[in-house]
């Protein structure tokens, strides 16, 4: 799949943002951790949402006709991008009222803005799941159609939430061992299931060039796809990108997105100063938006099979099995050296 | 009634003629147009509603060319429809046609995720996907003598492999040729329901080859003197 920019950071800011505030409403309203002052819980609120929003904002950067974007809350009933936009616009009025009674009555708030709170925290979850959701109902992404897809879009908003977290409470002096640790363990289990996600997909299997062209019982081979430029087809769902490419990617994701944060943590629970939480939060961040990258990078969409692909995991470039239909060049009467012009001896007439 | 097409793949030559057809009557149809981006540029490019692609099917020497012709195949669970947020995608229930209201689309190219064929292409110029209609400004269409209600790509065929009709009427052409001809569908894992079915090709004796020309002495030196001669 082609990877969209501005899905890429749509779904990295804005997914920081609900992570961040699932951890502000469970610190706060759960009463876990140490007692937040009147501008740590506005400073919070007011990064989350403007990440949320922010990202909201650049999620329609990658629509061709904008004017209609507004359209989009119309099928709730079927599709999960409609879902995803009516939950993360429902999200607003409960954090509203949770922020307002948070600026007016300071931490100490009334049941009613605590009561909308916890539901704004729920209707982020959701909000990540339904995201996850647009890609994993897809059955013509294999690397896709799977119930990680969700779980890995709420575990990794969560994550780079919790790192967030921590870094804004070290401004307000009020970062404990606890905030390193839940960013710890947050990153952990972020990193444990992306890595069964890439174990995953590294063996799904699903149609083949053979089902796609209904030749069951023989070897299949494109031999022309008919146009001498690239379609909006190749264009979309052609995204080839090189093997090292993709590892040296994966390791980054894997660096900057957990092992550094983690080691960043780590560092402060054995006496380091707890800013250098910024660091796990951009250093996560970016790691995550490599991540994204990846996840469009990798997915390969059914229809590339019409265009020579083998399978749903090969890349386009990847020959058939079974014997070649010409025969191998060292043949002086090769008939594809014939073709190309390259006659025996060289002589050119 | 279920509208759809049956394909020929043991007549179909690749000539392309259905692709252009189509191209040439959708251009200025209810979804046109179909933008060309750089026509006369070095890599022209554009919307097309129909595609055909050529494949080997076998290893040499038991190996043939078969073209596919591929278009919007109807889907009867199709996912296009059911993935889009805005309502524009919508199937009728009267036909079975699978449309899009180009009025409601926000281009968010999400239904041409969800389609495994890849019948619908996004137009750059108008932001608004597009895809086969079936020709349903056509087909209906009572200012026409009958036998031209039929898609364009059907009617332009010249080596008649291609067949339009209700697939729910067990006596129409389509019906029959897909049981007589044992009709198949393209991924029928994926639980699609394509309601648009192609025919294999037909087995038959393979035609003679080896008796052309016998590898005799008197060939054999007529083939070296040619060879001789030619350089």
């Amino acid at each position: 799949m082609h990877p969209a920019f501005s899905v890429i950071l749509f779904t990295v800011i804005s997914g920081a943002g609900y992570g961040l505030f699932i951890l502000l409403a469970a610190f706060h309203l759960a009463g876990i951790g140490p007692a937040m002052s009147h501008g740590e819980l506005l400073a919070h609120g007011a990064a989350s949402l403007g990440m949320i929003t922010l990202g909201l904002m650049l999620s329609t950067g990658h629509l061709a006709n904008k004017k209609n974007a507004w359209r989009s809350f119309m099928r709730f009933k079927t599709s999960w991008l409609s879902r995803e936009a009516v939950f993360a616009v429902l999200f607003y009025p409960f954090a509203g009222i949770y922020g307002l009674g948070v600026l007016l009555q300071g931490a100490a708030i009334g049941p009613l803005p605590a009561l909308a709170g916890v539901i704004a925290a729920v209707l982020a979850v959701i909000t990540l799941f339904s995201t996850g959701m647009i890609y994993g109902c897809l059955k013509t992404i294999r690397q896709w159609n799977t119930a990680l897809t969700p779980a890995n879009y709420i575990m990794l908003g969560i994550a780079t939430g919790t790192t967030l977290f921590a870094a804004i409470a070290t401004v307000f002096g009020n970062a404990t061992t606890l905030h390193a640790g839940v960013a710890m363990v947050a990153l952990v289990a972020a990193a444990v299931l992306k890595g069964i996600y890439y174990f995953w997909i590294s063996r799904v299997n699903g149609p083949t060039i053979n089902t796609a062209t209904t030749f069951n019982r023989a070897t299949v081979r494109l031999l022309d796809t008919g146009h001498t430029a690239g379609t909006f087809l190749t264009d979309e769902f052609g995204y080839d990108p090189r093997k090292d490419t993709i590892d040296n990617v994966k390791m980054g994701v894997f660096l900057l997105g957990f092992v550094a944060p983690v080691l960043v943590f780590a560092s402060i629970l054995s006496g380091a100063p707890a800013g250098i939480a910024w660091l796990a939060a951009v250093s996560s961040l970016i790691g995550i938006g490599m991540e994204r990258w990846l996840f469009f990078a990798e997915a390969k969409h059914v229809v590339r099979l019409y265009h020579g692909a083998q399978t749903c995991t090969n890349s386009l470039a990847e020959p058939a099995r079974g014997r070649a239909a010409v025969a191998p060049a060292t043949d002086p009467t090769d008939a594809r050296r014939w073709e190309l012009g390259d006659t025996p001896g060289g002589s050119g007439s | 009634m279920r509208l759809g097409l049956v394909i020929d793949m043991d007549t179909c030559v690749g000539c392309h003629a259905c692709a252009v057809a189509c191209k040439q009557w959708n251009t200025s149809g209810t979804t046109g147009a179909l933008t060309d981006y750089r026509p006369y540029g070095e890599d022209p490019s554009g919307v097309w509603f129909n595609r055909v692609r050529h494949y080997e099917v076998g290893d040499y020497p038991n190996n043939k060319t078969v073209n596919i012709p591929m278009s919007c195949m109807h889907c009867q669970h199709a996912d296009c429809v059911n993935v889009c947020p805005t309502g524009a995608s919508y199937k009728r229930p009267e036909d079975g046609i699978v449309l899009v209201d180009q009025d409601k689309c926000m281009g968010c190219n999400y239904c041409a995720w969800a389609c495994p064929y890849g019948a619908r292409e996004l137009d750059r110029e108008d932001g608004v996907m597009k895809k086969c209609t079936l020709c349903v400004d056509r087909i209906y269409d009572e200012q026409l003598p009958p036998e031209e209600r039929q898609p364009a790509c059907v009617i332009t065929c010249p080596a008649h492999a291609r067949f339009f009709g209700d697939f729910d009427d067990d006596n129409s052409e389509v019906s029959r040729l897909v049981r007589e001809r044992g009709g198949v569908k393209q991924m029928p894992e994926l639980g699609y329901k394509p309601v648009n079915t192609y025919l294999p090709p037909r087995i038959t004796r393979p035609i003679p080859i080896d008796d052309v020309r016998a590898n005799r002495v008197v060939s054999s030196v007529k083939d070296w003197v040619n060879k001789m001669v030619a350089r």
